[in-house]
């Protein structure tokens, strides 16, 4: 054993006592997982080597943007494929701690509170909705542009005077859109369990040239998944100024703020 | 491993399910850096540090795609395409 470079302990989930990770799972150094038991609660861990996963390796590599990439992408697959099978409290990307026995005491003190976010997000799943400018129409470019009417009209002026009206007409379907988002916002949030917003993705990011209006996650029943994805349905055909893109089922990463629990934002 | 099966099925009315891999990178961003039970490890990297992170990756992507294409890049910038 004392061969064995020391490790420390990447925590994934947090789920019910019992419960065990299936084998062939494995985390972000391509570690197998094992469950850390506390009192009715068990975390389901990786035993990570410190030569990477220490505080200095690990803030080195958060630099890298393909490190983390990689280790972003091997932290969900985890939860996620836990989640399939199991109410999980996901846990923060990069909790690390010296070895299971000081895991499993922050298990044991903060039983309660852990219990019951675990029971709030049980059976249920979150879903993204992005609401992003839909398209624009051609705006008309000869809107009241008839030269009999003023005959001083230049080209070059009355060229302006379209560019500018178009402007405008941008303008105001632009602020009406982000005005519907918010609807769209408060229409699923009543869908919902909780509701929250993530910060706007910049359009660069998103793949999108449409800017972004909304970026909503929702923590909605199981059972009334189908009813969900009806009121997105429902409400793109009440919003054409909208374009709504929905991802998910994603495990309850918005909804597990322990501090903050039940508390949704303004 | 049978990865990437969707939490739900895939029923009327449900988005398909995206596989794991053609998850977008910034969705990801915002769950597990933002999102997550945030219990202080042992080893502890500051909340404002991860945000740092995430706020500097998501401009990292955004300068990369519009350096791929210059027509959105353009857009972004407010200029007539």
């Amino acid at each position: 054993m004392s061969a064995h470079p020391p490790t420390n302990t990447w925590l994934y989930v947090i789920t019910e006592a019992g419960r065990s990770a299936p084998p062939g799972l494995t985390g972000v150094a391509g570690e197998p997982l094992h469950a850390v038991s506390g009192p009715g609660l068990t975390a389901l861990a990786g035993a990570v080597p410190r030569s990477d996963f220490d505080e200095g390796p690990v803030r080195t590599h958060l630099e890298d943007a393909v490190w983390l990439e990689h280790a972003v992408r091997a932290h969900h697959h985890v939860v996620s494929s836990l989640a399939r099978t199991a109410p999980v409290l996901p846990l923060r990307f990069a909790v690390l701690y010296r070895d299971d026995q000081r895991a499993a005491a922050m298990l044991m003190e903060r039983r309660d509170e852990l219990t019951a976010a675990l029971r709030r997000i049980a059976g249920r799943v979150e879903w993204g909705v992005k609401a992003y400018l839909g398209p624009a129409d051609p705006p008309p470019d000869v809107d009241g542009g008839d030269p009999r009417q003023d005959p001083s009209t230049r080209p070059g002026t009355a060229y302006l005077l379209r560019r500018q009206a178009r402007h405008r007409r941008q303008e105001q379907a632009h602020q009406q859109a982000a005005n519907d988002a918010l609807r769209v916002h408060t229409a699923l949030a009543r869908s919902a369990a909780s509701a929250v917003c993530h910060p706007l993705q910049q359009s660069g990011a998103t793949g999108s040239a449409e800017p972004m209006l909304l970026n909503g996650a929702y923590l909605v029943e199981q059972t009334l998944t189908a009813a969900f994805h009806e009121a997105v349905v429902a409400l793109s055909t009440r919003f054409p100024g909208l374009r709504l893109e929905t991802t998910g089922p994603w495990p309850p990463y918005s909804f597990t703020a322990v501090s903050d629990f039940g508390g949704d934002p303004p | 491993m049978t990865a990437d099966a969707p939490l739900v099925p895939a029923g009327p009315g449900l988005p398909p399910a995206v596989s794991e891999r053609n998850l977008a990178l910034v969705d990801l961003l915002d769950r597990l850096l933002a999102g997550g039970v945030v219990i202080a490890g042992e080893i502890t990297l500051s909340i404002a540090d991860i945000d740092l992170v995430r706020i500097s990756l998501r401009a990292m992507i955004a300068s990369v795609r519009a350096a791929l294409d210059p027509v959105e890049g353009a857009r972004e910038n407010g200029e007539p395409v």
